[in-house]
C-alpha cells in the first residue's frame, strides 16, 4: 500500500470529536446490522447492500468536510447518508418503503436522497453519478459559493466510461470535486485484480494529471486527515483531488450473495484489522475512552438505532393514490 | 410580422435566455470557437464568454450528466448534442438520472435541463447520423419532449422549455434549420401539450410532427387536388401529447394518417393510433394509417434515402386508400 506522505497528525481533533468518529462508525455498523435483521424478517425488500467494514472510510470522510459540501454517493451508501446526519429514523423507513422515508418510499436503500443535507443522492447505476458530480461542483464554482463536491464510488467504478469521461471533464475544467473510490477489491463477486489491467485505482486518476493517493481506509484518523488536505485542495480552485481509501465489506455483496467467489481467510484476515475495534483500542490506550465510556456509547447506538427501527415500523406506507406524485415536478 | 429561419428564431432565444439570466450556461460539443455543428450558437463565445459558452470534450455522458448536476446545483444550463445518433451515449444519463432524480428523490430533486440534438434525414449522411428517435425519449415518463415544426414553433417552445422544471428533450430537425417562417418579435411562449392545426379539413386527419409535418402538408396539397380536404395536425410536443386535439380533429375527419420518420415498428405512430383506437374507435372510418420510415438503418445513395422516407405520395395515397 502507498504510504501517505504525512503522517496523520490529527492535532486538531480534540477529545469530543475523536469520540464522535468512534460514535458515528457504530452507529453505523449497528445500523446495518438492524437492516440485515429487518431484511431477513422480511421489513425490508429489494437489494439491501450492507457497509459493514468500511466504517472508518464514511465516518473519516464526511467529518473532514463542511456540512454544506455536496455528497453523492452510489447504492452502497447508508453509511455515508448517516455519517451526513441524515436521520437514521427516515433512512429505515426509507429501506421499509414507508411514506415517510428520506425519498417517501420512492428510492428504497440505493436512492436515499436529503437535499436540506446536501446529500444528493445514492444512485445504483455504476459509475452514472459521476458525471453529475461534476455538474454539481460546476455550479458551485459559477455560484462562488466555496463550497465542494464528495464523490462516493467503489472499484467497479473505474471500468465504465463514465469514469473516465468525469474525471477528464473534472480535471480540464478545474472543477471543486472530491473523488472518493472505496476500493473493497469486489465489484459483486469479481476480483479487481481478475478484470483491471491497473489494480492500483489511484494510477488512473493521476493519468489525467488529477492528484491522487491511496489511503488506509480501515483507519479512521487515516482517513479525516487525507480527506481534510485533499478538501482543503479542492476547495482552494486547484481542481479535482483523488482518493483510494483500501477498505473491505465483511459481509456479501447484497444480502443474496453466497460469497461463493472468496475465501473465509481473506476474510478473516481483513476483520483482524476491524475499524472499530483498531479505532477503540487506540483510544483507549491514548486514554482517551475508558471500558464504561465505550459500554455507554454502545448503549446510545443501540438506542439510536431501536427508536430508528421502531419509527419506520409505525411509519405509513405510501398510498397507492400517490403512485404519480414526483414523476414531474410541478410548474414553478 | 418578420420572417426568419428556423435556426435565428433558436439563436434569438438562446440569446434572450443568457441575457436574462446569468444562471444560463451553453455545454456542448463545438459550440462555442466552432459555432456549433448547425451554426445555432455561432457568435455565442464571443459575447458571452468561455465561463458560459462551454465547449466540451466529445463526452456525451458527461456532458448530459454535468447539466444534471449544475441544475441540481442551481444553474439553468441547456447542453446540445449534436445529433439525436450520438445521443444515445448519453441515454444513461438522460434516462436513469434526469428522468428519474424527481420520482426517486421523492420529489426533493429537480433537473431543469433543456437538452438540445438534430434529428432526422435527407442529406445523405447514411446510418449513423440519421435517425429519428424521439419516440424512445418521449417512452419514458419524466421527460418532456418538444418537436418544433416552424421558427414560431422553435421559439416558443424554446421559451417554454428554459422556464419549465423538468427534463426538456429539444428535437430540431436538420431539415428544417434554414426554412424560413413568421415570428413575433415580442417575448411570447408556446405552451407544452397543444398541438396546432396547420391546417383544416374535414375528410382525413394528416398527424406529424417536427420535420414530417412538411410532408404532410405537401400530403394535403396533393389530396386538395383529387378535391379532398386534408386536415394537418402539427403535434408540436411528444410528451406531454395533445390526446384532445387528436381526438377532436378525428371525431371531425374520422380518417387518420400517422406520419413518422422514424422506424414503424414499435414506434410512437403505433402509439398514436392505439390512443386513437381507445378514445375515437367509433368515430372511425377505417383502422388509422402510420406512414413512417422504412424498418431499415438509413442508407447513403440518394434513391434509397429517399425510398427510405415517408413521401408525400405516400401519405396521399394512404389517406386515399382510407377514402
Ligand atoms: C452499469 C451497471 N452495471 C452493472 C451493475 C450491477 N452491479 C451492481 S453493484 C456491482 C458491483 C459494483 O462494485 P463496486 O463499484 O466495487 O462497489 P461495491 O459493491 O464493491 O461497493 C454491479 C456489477 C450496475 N448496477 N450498474
Ligand atoms: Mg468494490
Amino acid at each position: 500500500m502507498t504510504q501517505l506522505a504525512e503522517k496523520p497528525t490529527v492535532k486538531d481533533l480534540d477529545k469530543g470529536q475523536l469520540i464522535d468518529l468512534l460514535r458515528q462508525m457504530m452507529l453505523i455498523r449497528r445500523f446495518e446490522e438492524k437492516a440485515a435483521e429487518m431484511y431477513a424478517r422480511q421489513r425490508i425488500a429489494g437489494f439491501l447492500h450492507l457497509y459493514i467494514g468500511e466504517e472508518a472510510v464514511a465516518a473519516g470522510a464526511i467529518a473532514a468536510i463542511n456540512h454544506d459540501d455536496y455528497i453523492i454517493s452510489h447504492y452502497r451508501e447508508h453509511g455515508h447518508a448517516l455519517a451526513r446526519g441524515v436521520d437514521p429514523g427516515r433512512v429505515m423507513a426509507e429501506l421499509f418503503g414507508r411514506e415517510t422515508g428520506v425519498s417517501g418510499g420512492r428510492g428504497g436503500s440505493m436512492h436515499l436522497f436529503d437535499v436540506e443535507r446536501f446529500f444528493m443522492g445514492g444512485y445504483a447505476i455504476v459509475a452514472g453519478h459521476l458525471p453529475i458530480a461534476c455538474g454539481l461542483a460546476l455550479a458551485n464554482q459559477r455560484l462562488g459559493n466555496g463550497r465542494i463536491v464528495l464523490c462516493i464510488f467503489g472499484d467497479g467504478a473505474v471500468n465504465e466510461g463514465e469514469f473516465h469521461e468525469a474525471l477528464n471533464l473534472a480535471a480540464v475544467w478545474k472543477l471543486p470535486v472530491l473523488f472518493l473510490c472505496e476500493n473493497n477489491f469486489y465489484g459483486m463477486g469479481t476480483d479487481i485484480r481478475r478484470v483491471s489491467s491497473v489494480i492500483e485505482v489511484y494510477k488512473r486518476a493521476r493519468a489525467y494529471a488529477i492528484p491522487a493517493e491511496q489511503v488506509n481506509g480501515m483507519n479512521v484518523l487515516e482517513m479525516y486527515e487525507a480527506t481534510q488536505r485533499a478538501a482543503r485542495r479542492v476547495r482552494s480552485g486547484q481542481g479535482p483531488v483523488f482518493l483510494e481509501a483500501i477498505t473491505f465489506r465483511f459481509r456479501g455483496h447484497s444480502m443474496a450473495d453466497p460469497e461463493s467467489y472468496r475465501r473465509k481467510e481473506e476474510v478473516q484476515e481483513w476483520r483482524e484489522l476491524d475499524p472499530i475495534v483498531t479505532f477503540r483500542q487506540k483510544l483507549e490506550q491514548d486514554g482517551v475512552i475508558d471500558e464504561a465510556t465505550f459500554q455507554a456509547l454502545q448503549a446510545e447506538v443501540e438506542e439510536v438505532v431501536n427508536e430508528a427501527t421502531r419509527f419506520a415500523e409505525e411509519s405509513p406506507k405510501p398510498p397507492p393514490e400517490a403512485l404519480y406524485r414526483h414523476v414531474y415536478e410541478e410548474e414553478s | 410580422m418578420p420572417e426568419i429561419t428556423f435556426r435565428e428564431a433558436l439563436r434569438q432565444t438562446l440569446r434572450e435566455e443568457l441575457l436574462a439570466d446569468e444562471r444560463v450556461i451553453l455545454m456542448g460539443e463545438d459550440i462555442g470557437a466552432y459555432g456549433g455543428s448547425y451554426a445555432v450558437t455561432k457568435g455565442f463565445l464571443e459575447d458571452f464568454g468561455p465561463d458560459r459558452i462551454r465547449d466540451t470534450p466529445i463526452s456525451e455522458s458527461v456532458i448530459v450528466g454535468c447539466g444534471i448536476g449544475a441544475a441540481m446545483g442551481g444553474l439553468r444550463p441547456m447542453v446540445e448534442l449534436m445529433t439525436i445518433n450520438f445521443s444515445l451515449l448519453a441515454f444513461d444519463q438522460i434516462v436513469n438520472n434526469a428522468a428519474k432524480l424527481c420520482y426517486m428523490s421523492g420529489g426533493q430533486i429537480h433537473v431543469p435541463l433543456v437538452i438540445r440534438m438534430a434529428s432526422g434525414a435527407g442529406s445523405q449522411l447514411s446510418s449513423q447520423h440519421s435517425h429519428s428517435l424521439e419516440g424512445w425519449y418521449a417512452h419514458i415518463p419524466g421527460l418532456k419532449v418538444a418537436v418544433p415544426y416552424t421558427p414560431y414553433d422553435a421559439r416558443g417552445l424554446l421559451k417554454t422549455a428554459f422556464r419549465d422544471p423538468n427534463p426538456v428533450i429539444f428535437i430540431e430537425h436538420t431539415a428544417l434549420y434554414s426554412r424560413k417562417g413568421e415570428v413575433p418579435e415580442g417575448d411570447y411562449s408556446i405552451p407544452f401539450g397543444q398541438a396546432e392545426v396547420c391546417r383544416e379539413g374535414k375528410d382525413v386527419t394528416l398527424i406529424g410532427y417536427s420535420g414530417s409535418v412538411y410532408q404532410a402538408n405537401g400530403a394535403a396539397d396533393l389530396l386538395a387536388e383529387q378535391g379532398h380536404q386534408a386536415e394537418v395536425l402539427n403535434l408540436r410536443t411528444l410528451r406531454p401529447l395533445d390526446v384532445e386535439a387528436i381526438v377532436a380533429s378525428v371525431r371531425k375527419t374520422h380518417r387518420a394518417v400517422v406520419v413518422e420518420d422514424d422506424w414503424k415498428f414499435g414506434g410512437f405512430a403505433g402509439e398514436i393510433a392505439a390512443i386513437i383506437m381507445e378514445q375515437a374507435f367509433d368515430e372511425l372510418d377505417g383502422p388509422v394509417a402510420r406512414v413512417c420510415g422504412a424498418d431499415v438503418p438509413m442508407p447513403y445513395a440518394k434513391e434509397l434515402e429517399q425510398a427510405a422516407l415517408p413521401s408525400e405520395r405516400q401519405i396521399a395515397d394512404a389517406a386515399l386508400a382510407l377514402m
